[in-house]
């Protein structure tokens, strides 16, 4: 039952209803149920929030070590250079997400064009 | 600050007024970083081989964006629709705790709860922090219409932003397309960084960084999930362990 498994064009639609819409929404109505009656800090949560960021976190690390496209022509220790560089930038520009974006993508594109890239 | 207040049960020119100015809070600074962000899940769903029409009614159905990037790699690295929804159901469980604590500023005393089950599917991490720190000055009974205006418009720029780069994707030269599947990672690196409360957060986005790559060998189908589950209890007894340790050597608190 993968995303491919069917050929009908109501498959995907379907698969991204249960597999997406069902799993995210279904916590926004539950947050609604709980009304006011759930602490931000109890210490299930720390728990919740440390799975939920090891799982994004993963995501991002196969993005790098296995990118689909033309990101998969550069070379690894370019993406992941880059990467390491605009997070240091992001610590040490005041936290600023834009601007660890900005020096992240710079650095890559510098060395994309130093490598001559052509995909 | 006293909440602004209405002297009399609001009318429909009152809800249009504050929908629209909800709309007006929405451009801003976030939503900036949030279309970069958007445009980056463009370029990586046209790439993962979804169509334009499956990726606009993905962005519409889930909008939050790490519940997005979970769904996109499960899809790609084939895992099955259990495993998928497992996986993006344990990185929505963080929307429970943030509607549970925009509710009680949402809601007037008459407010129908279909209209709050409505209005939670907006909540993500911009459309939430913007609630919270402009909610305040908004009248108690018109701020369900003032957030429709705020998270229906962060979705339906973001709806737009997202057909519009899938389809411009596709005449991009190499290296800006390269450019442009990067955007991802280093969006989540920084703000997943930025918005970690605790300790133990901060572990477990090194602990998954790692165990993310590793498990796509060891287990593909499942990597997602494994890399979670092993990489967030790991983080979270870690941080317990220096909790305690750091409790010792202190005297406490």
């Amino acid at each position: 039952m993968t995303f491919t498994a069917f050929d009908a064009w109501w498959w995907p639609y379907l698969f991204i209803l249960a597999a997406g819409w069902l799993a995210t929404d279904g916590f926004r109505f539950l947050g609604v149920y709980f009304g006011g009656r759930l602490s931000e800090d109890s210490e299930a949560l720390v728990v919740v929030r440390a799975l939920a960021t090891a799982l994004v976190a993963a995501v991002i690390g196969n993005l790098v070590v296995f990118p689909s496209g033309a990101l998969a022509e550069a070379p690894l220790w370019m993406r992941i250079g880059s990467v390491a560089i605009g997070f240091a930038g992001y610590l040490a520009l005041r936290k600023s997400v834009l601007f660890g974006i900005l020096i992240g993508e710079a650095v890559l594109l510098a060395g994309l064009f130093a490598i001559g890239f052509t995909g | 600050m006293a909440e602004p207040y209405l002297q009399v049960d609001p009318v429909l020119s009152d809800y249009r007024r504050w929908f629209l100015r909800g709309v007006r809070t929405a451009f801003s600074v976030p939503m900036l970083i949030l279309m970069s962000a958007f445009v980056g899940f463009a370029g990586l769903a046209r790439e993962s081989g979804i169509s334009l029409g499956q990726t606009v009614f993905m962005t519409g159905m889930v909008w939050a964006l790490p519940a997005k990037v979970v769904l996109l790699g499960a899809i790609m690295s084939g895992a099955s629709l259990p495993a998928a929804a497992f996986a993006v159901a344990l990185s929505s469980v963080r929307l429970t705790p943030m509607v549970v604590s925009l509710v009680p500023e949402l809601r007037a005393q008459k407010t129908r709860p279909v209209v709050l089950y409505l209005l939670s599917h907006f909540v993500a991490v911009t459309s939430w922090v913007l609630a919270m720190e402009h909610m305040r000055g908004v009248p108690r009974p018109v701020r369900t219409a003032w957030y429709c205006g705020l998270g229906g418009t962060l979705v339906a720029v973001n709806v737009v932003t997202v057909a519009v780069v899938y389809m411009l994707a596709g005449v991009l030269p190499p290296m800006l397309s390269a450019a442009l599947l990067m955007l991802t990672p280093l969006y989540f690196l920084t703000s997943l960084w930025g918005s970690s409360r605790e300790r133990a957060s901060h572990y477990a986005m090194v602990f998954g960084l790692v165990l993310g790559p590793v498990f796509h060998i060891v287990t593909p189908g499942f990597d997602l999930l494994a890399a979670g589950v092993v990489g967030g209890s790991a983080a979270y007894l870690l941080h317990r362990f220096v909790r305690a340790k750091n409790g010792r050597a202190g005297g406490g608190a």
